[in-house]
């Protein structure tokens, strides 16, 4: 190898760890990296606000399944990263992000956009570094991409200060790196697995909740094969929702605050509980105290400090979704042939009938359910979804029905209004040949919609659906249930014309004010070749239902009647 | 559940900014350290021995937290019972007059302390032990008065040949 300037090593370990695409936006302090992008064939993609940059380093991460990149200068580009980073930490995505910071000797000085980065991102990222030489930055790269992206996977930084980015030195790049106190492949104890088997075949009520684990490692086969094997209904969290198909007769939905009534009900009525993948989220679980009470967990964790945090389980397996349902499986089928559990399916039946029979409000204005059910069926199967956070989000979760796992991309740990919209750009680029659609709120779009500027400049059309009821919705919901109808700060008016917007930033604006209209705007929309916003105008007074105050149990859900 | 003192030895990677990580974890999950000692160990590492009161199932949770952090390199809890368990202090003293002064050496001596600096008006005494000793001799100097005093917090080695191993 011959001497090579820090700048010139990072792009070409960027390059080895196979790297195409990049999201950021430069700065002084690291300008030199930039110059070296230059030249490179490394695809750079130019935000118009660095937390967006983590966004869609998010999106691309989650519809793909590799590491989503992007890259910031010191001072305030770092510090508009970190709602993304705080985001990708909670929904354990995989990213790395790089930030240029002052010269080494200027570190702790206060000088022109010096931020303590390293400090502000330790509790929000799986890993951070700061490089203090140039000769680090191979193993620290490598040693980031490993981190990000094995066990739970999750968001790490490096931090380059401007004069490591031009020291010389001749670099020797690892073909890999150990960490010793890091071990991220655990296999599940046979013998537990073994007792998990035992009392699954035990239940005659088996449910399974299926996490964001699941799509994380893929494991979305190894999941349908217990369920049918076990003949369980499965729900999902919010982040597992696409674990297994909706339409699948054992699926149950999504779980929680706002799930679904047949999946609220008949956890209540299980007997053995298969947890896999997931942190029991109080907006999945209602209350602690009162979820699943009567019920044995068996619980499935790559992360071993998931284990026992909120929930108990009776026998839990630190292991990935993916290796564990494969273990789980084989015991199974070597203990037993194909559970035969027509009781507890016919309850399954039984309620799933009851809930989904209800006949549709006649009402001439658009309601957010049935507009999901018809997106739904103008979409093509692989579509895929993101969300805003609100109402929007909730309605997409409860009726927007979502058939293959990284399909549907939302923020579930943190709840990021304006994520929705960059995630989908981040998506678009990363499996560029499907259609990608953002469902969103009008507040929520309104705090990232600068990235039309992205999407039109760079070419990467996606859909923005504005279910537009000029309120912060959700906000507005609780103050109307909970508060007296007292609208405190949520009343956002007619503005801006999202039309108008949209053409001002050379996309496409749509208005849609019937079912009609709606249609027509959206395979339109889908088929062109340039990012358009439908805005569509709904009532302000709409609730999401079913919904269960926050902090009470699953057992007080309030379905709006 | 019942409450109780747990001591917590981990070994970590010697490095700046690794201390802040462990210590950022305590308080964003909640966790309350009673006293915390660090120093330089073997291959590059350095030795926490951290002293939390709680219930088993915060130190359970605890103990997995820290093991998450990639800079730690090993963590586990010690008993108590079967540990090795020292502390220092230094303590400043106040001497009025000299029988003061024969009483405080001779109760240093039977607590097994040292006098480490003297001055007309004070005796500064080195003690190590349980954290219990050192409680029971800084109760008894404050009749003279205790002008200052500094303690390590615990540090601390499981008794036998058992020994936290690096895999
Ligand atoms: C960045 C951020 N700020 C505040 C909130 C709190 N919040 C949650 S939902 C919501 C309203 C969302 O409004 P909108 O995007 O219009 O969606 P709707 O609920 O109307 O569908 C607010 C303010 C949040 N989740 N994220």
């Amino acid at each position: 190898m011959n001497m090579m300037t820090g700048a010139q090593i990072l792009v070409e370990a960027l390059k080895k760890e196979g790297v195409d695409v990049i999201f950021g936006l430069p700065g002084g302090a690291i300008l030199p990296v930039f110059d070296v992008l230059y030249d490179s064939d490394i695809r750079f993609i130019l935000v118009r606000h660095e937390q967006c940059s983590a966004h869609m380093a998010e999106g691309y991460a989650k519809a793909s399944g590799r590491v989503g990149v992007c890259m910031v200068t010191s001072g305030p580009g770092a510090t508009n990263l970190v709602t993304g980073i705080t985001d990708a930490y909670m929904d354990s995505v995989p990213i790395v992000a790089f930030t240029g910071q002052v010269p080494r000797s200027m570190i702790g000085k206060d000088g022109f956009q010096e931020a303590d980065i390293i400090g502000i991102t330790m509790p929000i990222t799986k890993y951070n570094v700061q490089i203090r030489s140039a000769k680090e930055i191979p193993y620290e790269v490598k040693k980031a991409f490993f981190l990000a992206s094995t066990g739970r996977t999750g968001p790490v930084l490096i931090d380059l200060p401007k004069d490591t980015q031009t020291e010389t030195t001749v670099p020797e790049f690892p073909e890999k790196v150990s960490v010793r106190g890091y071990h991220p492949d655990h296999e599940p104890h046979p013998l537990q697995v073994k007792k998990a088997a035992q009392l699954l075949l035990k239940g005659e009520k088996p449910l399974i909740l299926a996490g964001g684990g699941v799509i994380s490692s893929n494991a979305s086969p190894e999941l349908m094969a217990v369920a049918e094997h076990l003949v369980a209904p499965v729900a999902t969290s919010l982040m597992g929702k696409g674990a297994i198909p909706e339409n699948h007769p054992l699926s149950l939905g999504v779980l929680g605050m706002h799930g679904t009534r047949e999946a609220n009900k008949l956890i209540l009525e299980a007997d053995l509980l298969l947890a896999v993948g997931l942190r029991f989220s109080d907006r999945t679980t209602g209350k602690f105290d009162e979820f699943a009470s009567d019920c044995k967990i068996i619980h499935i964790d790559i992360d071993a400090a998931e284990i026992g945090k909120n929930v108990p389980a009776d026998i839990p397996l630190v292991t990935d979704a993916k290796r564990g349902l494969k273990d789980l499986y084989k015991a199974l089928t070597e203990l037993s042939d194909k559970k035969d559990n027509t009781t507890w399916m016919k309850r399954v039946q039984e309620l799933r009938d009851l809930f989904r029979s209800e006949p549709e409000v006649k009402d001439s204005n658009l309601k957010p359910p049935k507009l999901m059910k018809e997106l739904r069926s103008l979409l093509p199967p692989d579509t895929i979804v993101t969300t805003e956070v609100g109402q929007n989000q909730m309605w997409a979760s409860l009726f927007f029905k979502v058939y293959k796992p990284r399909t549907f991309i939302t923020s579930g740990g943190l709840g990021t209004m304006g994520f929705g919209f960059p995630a989908a750009i981040g998506a678009k680029v990363a499996v560029p040949n499907v259609p990608v659609v953002d469902i969103a709120g009008d507040g929520s779009f309104i705090m990232t919609e600068q990235e039309l500027a992205c999407s039109v400049t760079e070419e990467i059309p996606v859909v923005v659906l504005v279910l537009n009821n000029r309120m912060l919705g959700m906000v507005a919901q609780w103050q109307r249930l909970f508060y007296q109808r007292r609208y405190s700060a949520v009343e956002l008016g007619d503005v801006p014309d999202f039309v108008k917007l949209a053409e001002a930033y050379g996309a496409q604006g749509m208005r849609v004010q019937s079912y009609e209209e709606f249609r027509k705007a959206v395979n339109e929309a889908v088929k062109s070749e340039v990012t358009t916003v439908i805005d569509v105008p709904i009532s302000p007074e709409e609730n999401v239902f079913p919904m269960v105050p926050a902090g009470k149990s699953l057992r007080e859900t309030i379905t709006g009647e | 559940m019942a409450s109780q003192t747990w001591i917590i030895a981990a070994l970590v990677e010697h490095k700046p900014g690794v201390l802040y990580k462990v210590s950022n974890m305590f308080r964003r999950r909640n966790f309350n350290i009673e006293s915390i000692s660090v120093g330089a160990t073997e291959q590059g590492m350095a030795r926490m021995t951290i002293t939390i009161t709680g219930d088993e199932s915060t130190v359970e949770q605890l103990v997995k937290q820290m093991a998450k952090l990639v800079d730690i390199v090993k963590v586990s809890t010690l008993q108590p019972g079967n540990s090795v368990v020292r502390e220092l202090a230094l303590i400043k003293v106040h001497i009025p007059n000299t029988t003061a002064r024969s009483d405080v050496i001779q109760y240093a001596n039977i607590f097994r302390g040292r006098v480490v600096d003297v001055s007309p008006e004070s005796l500064t005494i080195e003690v190590t032990g349980t954290s219990d000793k050192i409680n029971a001799f800084i109760e008894l100097m404050r009749s003279f008065g205790v002008m200052e005093l500094a303690r390590t917090g615990i540090t601390a080695l499981a008794r036998g040949p058992k020994i936290i191993k690096v895999k």
